[in-house]
This record gives structure tokens, C-alpha cells and sequence, in this order.
């Protein structure tokens, strides 16, 4: 192989490897090639996302710690801060799900691990080609085993999260795993390497060869070639990963360590690379002494190795022995592989011979590449959208079944009762809500938590797509009773050199950008996911916006379950501009994805959901729910389903919501909708509180048996449940898959 | 009142198990798998989790820790102990309590809330229910299917050992049992987690129905 050859099979462009012979004024080993090559890669070194990233806003006044570090971290109250991330492995989950879905877990939690916080929640948004192929069945059942699989054993509750399916998705699934941890403000650590003369110490499990140049295997599409890739994903030992949580919380709690950071993509040299930047300084690794599972490994083997279940830790030399000492207690490998150096570079020792030599700064200053904007001939195309083409459903029963049927807006009990959704015990509201709500032991504080993606959206019109993806966000939080007060998120899009990707990239960034803006939700943490595209094309852009909020007292929160019977139902918002384009229903029933999607008022959003959320710290409403994929009606069965009451709506309402049509009002799709119901008693009350929103209709009341709508819908609870309560791993026609 | 909480590689209801005790008024007592010292304990609760990774099969493992032999000998002088969940699977590994827990009927990891009745009082792990009451509780295992043979199922039944039955089997158990104890009684394996269920804010309290039992019969 000539050199071109190595380092283009490395991932590596002529422009950088020109770059890289500039910057050593030499040129590489194949070691060094290799740092650079993981650390230049999209996910390591997002050269092609940086300039658009820095228009989202990442700084507000409870952020303790913004982008750059393991993960973000915000204040909460009582001395309390969460840290959260989430994080991308569709790549590896593509070729082997259980252990790409595994792994992300696992990956996650040792980001929030670093930051010194115990990981106390999980979720994960997930996106698979329709079920209807075996392929995409295949990839769906594995990753959920795989998360359930890492989850329930390290201990740390899946609580929420979300999953959608769409034909952009099959061969390149979505697999996004958020996990948040729990910290005292004082107690933060960081990442970055200081005090020359420190000792470098490598903790958790040994390492093997699996997953080398997995970042780079990341950061390229898939294609046939792949599955041959399959030894580039990481095996996953939740035991491990359990011990290694308990091990360095323990280290923290006895002040052993400077610094402390995860071991995921490109392994040593990542975290290496990373910590020595950060502290502007070099750092020693001695490969012979890191402990191995497997023999004949070379040097550059052993540094960019992505084993599991490890992490890097700068070491005072007084300190050292107690660190291997309690690694030992929790059944762990340790060993001190390394040091602190003045130099600046990392540098790779091998029988005590320099093998590699590399400023860490350079590594950790990958080449950003930035790309005009231009808008792609597509949009146009499905944004043309004539409701003369979309005729009426005859029969409405029939429609609400269909949609509460399909896979993207049936119950995901299925789901999530594979995932210990209750270790830890903190676990308020249960999922299937609108978030996940957490209480914090020992205070009133609570918090809660929701990821959403609006593929569809954004791939219908990326700006209003990504605004829209960051106000759900906020809605869901809201309407269980949470203060919004930051994001992660996980961008996952199509290759960046393709003009549509880009753009798709660019706009949905900015929609995110000015969302985040108007509603005071900053981004303190995220991931690039880029190049997600098969043979067949590209995903649908998919930003996944990972969103936080507090509750200062836990017990004042809200759940969709209509409670009691004789309550009033109440929409709020204005919902003039209801319409079918991108909507569920468009979809679901005429088999159309098309239309411009109605743009949210940014504005209006943040007064109704601040109102909502008011009403439910203050105890008016314990029943809310926002209204989303599958509209008014959809959201109403939601309520009615959750709560095992029906409802009866108004014979006016129903006149008012008809004189358009009926599958626009019943199914239409609007940003800034909620639904709230209320006792008789607190009716007064509630309008008072409704006076300055922008609209507001009593529709129902609750009570019975039965989904009555005036004369279009009257189904039995029973026949509701009957379509909504289906199984996801069941094969088409109703069969039990075999496991 | 203390009560240990065993702790083994992979335990992780070990924290939630320790909090239900303060909860409950007792003293918490953390018991290190590696130590053979039960610490003073007057009962002693094997929570859940996956010790050991669950690796070989669940609580195979963990019976040959060092912390298991005076647990032993407590179980034989009639000491309180309640395993739940893997320390169920722990228990019956041992050998202190009849059968095994097989995989799930459904091949699936289950979490969920179920209904359970209390089908005997006579434990110091249900003292204070009332004969018949039903509990709802939560689940989340993956091997929670209760297997004996014939004659142990009829020998529990005859006994009156079956501590709890579920009226939702969520797994396939023999005879929907969800819980036993031993010929003692003072060995109780149950695969709901009472811990889960014991603060209000958390929707329920029904755990300490369970778990406020073993104070009554406290060694005061």
C-alpha cells in the first residue's frame, strides 16, 4: 500500500494529510497517522459541524459547565447540579444492534461518570426503517434488547425516550442514548490534565482489539462494505460498566484524583490527547504497561483500541496506590500507564522507545471545513401540498383506530417495560407520559426530562423543523409541571459534502439556534452524528434535542390520565393554524409526506407553556398533555387511554371545529397545543388563569366508557385500547417473532 | 433495630434497599460481599440486581461469597432475611430457600407494577398485612418464572410457604407464585421490590406494608 492509499483507508483527505506534514514538519508514522486520524474525524473533531454549532447560545445563568467538556452541567437548586449528554452510535448499531446499542449505553454513562456525577437516568431516541421488513424488526428488537440489556444491569433507569419509524431510516437506524447524573455543584471534576510529573492511570477493564478505528468507521457512510466492519464495534460488559461507576465514585469521594475522563472513540489517544490539551501540557503513555486481554497487539493497536468499560485518571504520585488499591476492591484492572509531561505532545512509549510523537494540540485542532449554504431543489418539491388531492375518511372510528395503530403513535409499553424503568427509586412519574419525571432524595427538588426528533419536520423544512424539535421539547416538560433550563443535543444528518446535508445541517442548526434563544434553553452538551446514509440515501435530518427542567417541589407535577370523573376538558392555544402538512395523519392515512408544516410562534409558545406549567406548580391542574403527532384527537385518546376514562365532546365545539374540515381540526397538527382538564369546582379558577393565552375552548368533560366526538367518533374505550395497546414485537399478521 | 443490606459486585438495589430502612425508623447496615461479618444485623435484606453480571446464572456467583457463610448460619438460628429479586435468586442458589427462578415465560426482561396477594402472614416479612390483602408492586427481571418440582409445589402449598402469589402472573411462575419462605419462615424470597414502593412520592407506600413487618418482631 502506498502512502496515499494508508491514509485514505485511514479516512484521511490529501488536503489533511498535507496539513499533518506541515504541522510535524515531517512526515507520520503509522501510529501518528492513526491519532490523526481518529482525532480529525468527524466524531472526534466535528471539522465539518464546528462553524455552524457556535450559533447555538450555550451559556445561561444555571450553566455550571457548556460544551467542551464530558458532558454539560447545570444548577437545580440546594447545592444540586445534573450533568447530562446524549450521544450517537447508529453506525456500530447498524451492523450489530445489540452491541451497538449496548455500548452507546454504556458510552454515555461514562461521559457523566467523568464529570464525577452518579448516573441516575437514561433515555434513548431511537429511529428504525418501517417493521414491515425483517431487516428493520431485526435491528429494533436488538437495540432495545441491547439497551434493556446494559441498563437494567448496570443499575441506572431507562426512563423515557422515544422511537419512530420511516423508510429514510431503514439500513441506517438512529440509536441516540441520553443518560443524566446527579452531583453537589462542589464536587464537579473535570478533564483537563495538569501538575507535571502526575501519574497517567488507566482503570476498568483490559484492553483488546475491538473497535479500532471505529470513529473512523463513524464518520464514513454505510455501505455493503460494513458488515465487514463488524469487529470495528466494541463488545459492552455491563458488569463492568457497574463496578467502574461504583469504583470511581468512590476515588472522587476520597479526593484521590486531578482529572478524570471516559475512554470511547479512539480510546487512549482520544481521552489522552484531550486531557492534554485542555491542560496544556503533554503527556507520556508507556503502551507496554497497558494491561492487555490478548497478545501480538502493536503499539497502535493498543492506543486506539475503543475496549469498553474504561476510564483515564491523572494521578498525584502519593496517591497512586490507594487509586490501584480500591480499582482491585471493585474488582477492576488498574495500572499506571503514563505521566504528566512539560512537552506538549503525546507521546506513545513502547520497550521504552519513542513509537509516536504528536503536539496534543494539533490532534485536538482538526481542519473545519466550511461549506456554502444552498438550498436544495427538493423542498419545493414536497413542500407542495393541495388538500384537494386528500379526500375526507368516511369513517372516522375506522381513522382514529388506524392512527392510534400505527407504529409511530401506538403505546411503547411494549418497549419500555423490557427496560428496569424503577432502579434507584426515584422514578416519580412512570414513562409513557410526557416526560419522565425524577425526584432528587432527601429535597422537595425534582427534575424532568424528555428527548425529541422531528425527523419528518425537519426534512420538510429544516429551519422550521429544528425550531419545532426544541419547542416539543419544551411543551413536554412543561405540561408535566418542569421549568425548562437547558438541552443536549445529538445531530444526526447525512454526509456534509453533499449540498442537501449541509443545508439540511446549516437550517436545522439555525431553527434550533433561535428556538433555544426565545425560550432561554441553552445547548451545554452534544454530539455530531454526520454521514448517516445508505446506498439509498440519506436519513432524514434528524436533530434529537435532549431537554432538562426542574421542579422545585417534586409532588406538584401532572400526568396526560384523565383522573376523575365529570372533569372539564379544556384545549389551549390557538389553533387556527391546525393543518395537515407533515402531519401523522397525512402520513398514516394517505400514505403522504408533504407540506410545509406550520411554523411555531416562539413567542406565543413560551407564554402558553409557562402559563400551563404555573398552573401546575400552583396545584390548579394535575391532568395535561400536550397536543403533537396525531393532533387534537390523537392527544385526546392519549388522555382518555392513560386515565381508563372516556370523554364526551360538545355538539357546539364540534360545529365550530367542522366548518373547515373535520380531518384538519380532528388531526391537523399545529406547534403550542395542550390539552388540561379540571374539576367543576376549580373552573373559575382556571379561567382566570387562561385570561391572557392566546385561545382557549372548554371541549368535554370526562367520564363513561366511550371516545364520543358528536356524530363522527364513538368508540368503546375497550376498541381504543384494542388498537393502541399492541405489541411492537409482534411480527406482521399478529405472529410472535421467535427470539 | 439494624438491618444489613448485602452488597456484591453487580448488587444495585443495595441503595434503594438502604434508604427503605432508614424510611422504615431502622438502622441501615451496609454488609461488604467480601466480608464474613453480618455486623450485628438483626434481620438482613439481599436486594436486587445482577451480582456478578448475573454471569453463569443469576446468583450462582454470589453464593460462594465470603459474606453468605454467617448469613447461612443467621438463616439457621432463625434470623429475618429477605431476598428480593436476585437476592430471591441468591437465596434459592444457596440452597436456603426450595426451587428455582427460570427464565421468563415471555423471553423478555419484564418491568412493570403488578397485583399480588398476601396469601400468609406468618413471615416476619408480612406480620403486619392482613391475611389475603392484595399488594401492587413492581417487577423488573428477566428470570422471575418460579420452578419446583410437583411434589416441593405441594409440599409449599400444604405448608402454607407461598408468601405472595400474583394475580397477573407476569412471568409464568409455577402456581403464580411471586414469593416463599422457608421451612422456618424466617427466610422469605420474593421477586417484587417492596423498596421501590415505599415513599409516597413515588406514587405508593404499599412496600412497606411488607417491609414494616420485620420491625414487630424486633429483638429489641
Amino acid at each position: 500500500m502506498n502512502i496515499q492509499e494508508t491514509y485514505s483507508t485511514l479516512g484521511l483527505s490529501d488536503f489533511e494529510y498535507d496539513r499533518i506534514l506541515e504541522l510535524l514538519g515531517r512526515a507520520p508514522n503509522y501510529l501518528e497517522l492513526s491519532l490523526f486520524s481518529v482525532m480529525w474525524s468527524e466524531h472526534c473533531g466535528y471539522k465539518n459541524s464546528r462553524p455552524l454549532l457556535r450559533r447555538l447560545p450555550n451559556s445561561g445563568p444555571n450553566v455550571l459547565q457548556g460544551p467542551g467538556e464530558n458532558a454539560g452541567v447545570v444548577e437545580v437548586g440546594d447545592g444540586w447540579a445534573l450533568a447530562f449528554k446524549v450521544e450517537s452510535h447508529n453506525h456500530p448499531s447498524a451492523v450489530e444492534p445489540y452491541e451497538g446499542a449496548a455500548t452507546g449505553v454504556g458510552g454515555i454513562i461514562r461521559d457523566i461518570l467523568a464529570m464525577g456525577a452518579r448516573p441516575i437516568a437514561l433515555l434513548d431516541s431511537l429511529r428504525f426503517g418501517p417493521l414491515k421488513e425483517g431487516r428493520n424488526r431485526y435491528l429494533f428488537q436488538e437495540v432495545v434488547r441491547g439497551i434493556g440489556g446494559y441498563g437494567n444491569a448496570v443499575g441506572v433507569p431507562t426512563v423515557g425516550g422515544e422511537v419512530e419509524f420511516a423508510p429514510a431510516y431503514s439500513g441506517n437506524p438512529l440509536v441516540n442514548a441520553m443518560c443524566v447524573g446527579l452531583i453537589r455543584t462542589e464536587d464537579l471534576v473535570r478533564s483537563r490534565a495538569t501538575g507535571e510529573g502526575n501519574l497517567v492511570v488507566l482503570l476498568g477493564s483490559k484492553t483488546g482489539r475491538d473497535g479500532i478505528h471505529g470513529a473512523t468507521f463513524a464518520s464514513d457512510e454505510l455501505t455493503e462494505e460494513s458488515e465487514s466492519k463488524r469487529s470495528n464495534v466494541q463488545v459492552g460488559d455491563p458488569f463492568a460498566g457497574k463496578m467502574l461507576i461504583e469504583c470511581c465514585l468512590k476515588l472522587l469521594d476520597e479526593g484521590l484524583l486531578v482529572s478524570l475522563q471516559d475512554l470511547g472513540a479512539a480510546g487512549i489517544t482520544s481521552s489522552a490527547s484531550e486531557m492534554a490539551a485542555k491542560g496544556g501540557v503533554g503527556i507520556e503513555i508507556e503502551d507496554d504497561r497497558v494491561p492487555l486481554r490478548e497478545s501480538g497487539m502493536e503499539p497502535y493497536e493498543v492506543v486506539i483500541s475503543e475496549s469498553q468499560e474504561r476510564m483515564l485518571a491523572v494521578v498525584e504520585p502519593g496517591k497512586a496506590q490507594r487509586v490501584l488499591d480500591l480499582t482491585a476492591r471493585y474488582g477492576l484492572v488498574g495500572a499506571i500507564i503514563g505521566r504528566v509531561a512539560g512537552h506538549g505532545e503525546l507521546r506513545v512509549k513502547s520497550g521504552g522507545e519513542i513509537v509516536g510523537s504528536v503536539p496534543a494540540e494539533h490532534l485536538a485542532d482538526a481542519p473545519v471545513y466550511e461549506r456554502d449554504v444552498v438550498r436544495p431543489s427538493y423542498i419545493d418539491e414536497v413542500q407542495d401540498l393541495d388538500l384537494a388531492n386528500i379526500p375526507e375518511p368516511g369513517d372516522y372510528n375506522e381513522a382514529l383506530l388506524r392512527m392510534l395503530a400505527h407504529p409511530n403513535l401506538c403505546s411503547r409499553r411494549s418497549i419500555f417495560e423490557q427496560y428496569d424503568h424503577q432502579v434507584g427509586a426515584d422514578t416519580v412519574v412512570l414513562p409513557g407520559a410526557d416526560a419522565a419525571v425524577m425526584r432528587i432524595t432527601g429535597t422537595n427538588l425534582g427534575y424532568a426530562i424528555t428527548t425529541d426528533g422531528q425527523g419528518r419536520h425537519c426534512y420538510l423544512d429544516p429551519r422550521g423543523g429544528g425550531a419545532a424539535t426544541v419547542v416539543e421539547a419544551y411543551r413536554n416538560l412543561s405540561c408535566v409541571g418542569a421549568k425548562p433550563v437547558a438541552i443536549t443535543n445529538c445531530l444526526n444528518f447525512g454526509s456534509p459534502e453533499k449540498l442537501e446535508g449541509y443545508y439540511q445541517l446549516a437550517e436545522c442548526i439555525e431553527g434550533m439556534a433561535e428556538a433555544c434563544e426565545a425560550l432561554g434553553t441553552p445547548v451545554v452538551s452534544g454530539n455530531v452524528s454526520l454521514y448517516n446514509e445508505t446506498e439509498a440515501g440519506a436519513v432524514y435530518p434528524t436533530p434529537v434535542v435532549g431537554m432538562v427542567g426542574v421542579l422545585e417541589d417534586v409532588r406538584h407535577h401532572a400526568t396526560p390520565a384523565f383522573k376523575r370523573e365529570g372533569d372539564m376538558v379544556v384545549v389551549i392555544g390557538n389553533r387556527s393554524g391546525v393543518s395537515l402538512a407533515g402531519s401523522e395523519y397525512l402520513e398514516i392515512i394517505h400514505g403522504r409526506v408533504a407540506g410545509k408544516p406550520p411554523e411555531p410562534d416562539l413567542a406565543a409558545e413560551k407564554k402558553t407553556a409557562d402559563l400551563v406549567r404555573n398552573m401546575i406548580r400552583s396545584g390548579l391542574v394535575d391532568t395535561a398533555h400536550d397536543v403533537s403527532g396525531g393532533g387534537e384527537l390523537v392527544a385526546l385518546a392519549e388522555m382518555a387511554l392513560a386515565g381508563g376514562l372516556g370523554i364526551e365532546y360538545e355538539e357546539d365545539k364540534l360545529e365550530r371545529m367542522i366548518a373547515g374540515r373535520a380531518d384538519v381540526a380532528l388531526f391537523g397538527e399545529e406547534p403550542g397545543g395542550f390539552v388540561v382538564a379540571v374539576s367543576l369546582e376549580r373552573w373559575d379558577e382556571l379561567q382566570d388563569a387562561l385570561a391572557e393565552v392566546p385561545g382557549y375552548d372548554q371541549i368535554g368533560t370526562v367520564g363513561g366508557d366511550r371516545f364520543k366526538i358528536g356524530d363522527l367518533v364513538d368508540v368503546s374505550l375497550q376498541d381504543l385500547k384494542g388498537a393502541y395497546e399492541r405489541d411492537l414485537f409482534g411480527a406482521p399478521g399478529g405472529a410472535e417473532i421467535s427470539h | 433495630m439494624k438491618i444489613g443490606v448485602t452488597i456484591f459486585p453487580g448488587s444495585n438495589c443495595d441503595r434503594d434497599a438502604l434508604y427503605a430502612i432508614e424510611r422504615m425508623g431502622a438502622e441501615p447496615v451496609e454488609l461488604w460481599h467480601a466480608d464474613a461479618d453480618l455486623k450485628g444485623s438483626d434481620a438482613v435484606i439481599v436486594p436486587g440486581g445482577f451480582s456478578y453480571g448475573d454471569y453463569l446464572r443469576p446468583g450462582a456467583i454470589a453464593r460462594f461469597a465470603n459474606v453468605m457463610a454467617p448469613l447461612e448460619d443467621f438463616a439457621r438460628s432463625g434470623g429475618p432475611i429477605l431476598g428480593v429479586c436476585n437476592g430471591f435468586q441468591v437465596l434459592a442458589e444457596a440452597h436456603l430457600l426450595p426451587g428455582a427462578l427460570l427464565r421468563n415465560t415471555g423471553m423478555r426482561f419484564v418491568c412493570r407494577r403488578v397485583r399480588v396477594r398476601v396469601e400468609t402472614t406468618e413471615t416476619p416479612w408480612t406480620s403486619s398485612c392482613e391475611p389475603g390483602e392484595d399488594l401492587t408492586l413492581p417487577v423488573a427481571h428477566n428470570e422471575g418464572n418460579y420452578f419446583a418440582d410437583p411434589a416441593t409445589l405441594d409440599q409449599l402449598e400444604a405448608e402454607d410457604r407461598v408468601v405472595l402469589r400474583y394475580l397477573e402472573n407476569p412471568n409464568g411462575s409455577a402456581n403464580d407464585i411471586a414469593g416463599i419462605c422457608n421451612e422456618g419462615r424466617n427466610v422469605v424470597g420474593i421477586m417484587p421490590h417492596p423498596e421501590r414502593v415505599s415513599d409516597p412520592v413515588l406514587g405508593s407506600e404499599e412496600g412497606m406494608r411488607l417491609l414494616r413487618s420485620v420491625l414487630a418482631g424486633a429483638r429489641v
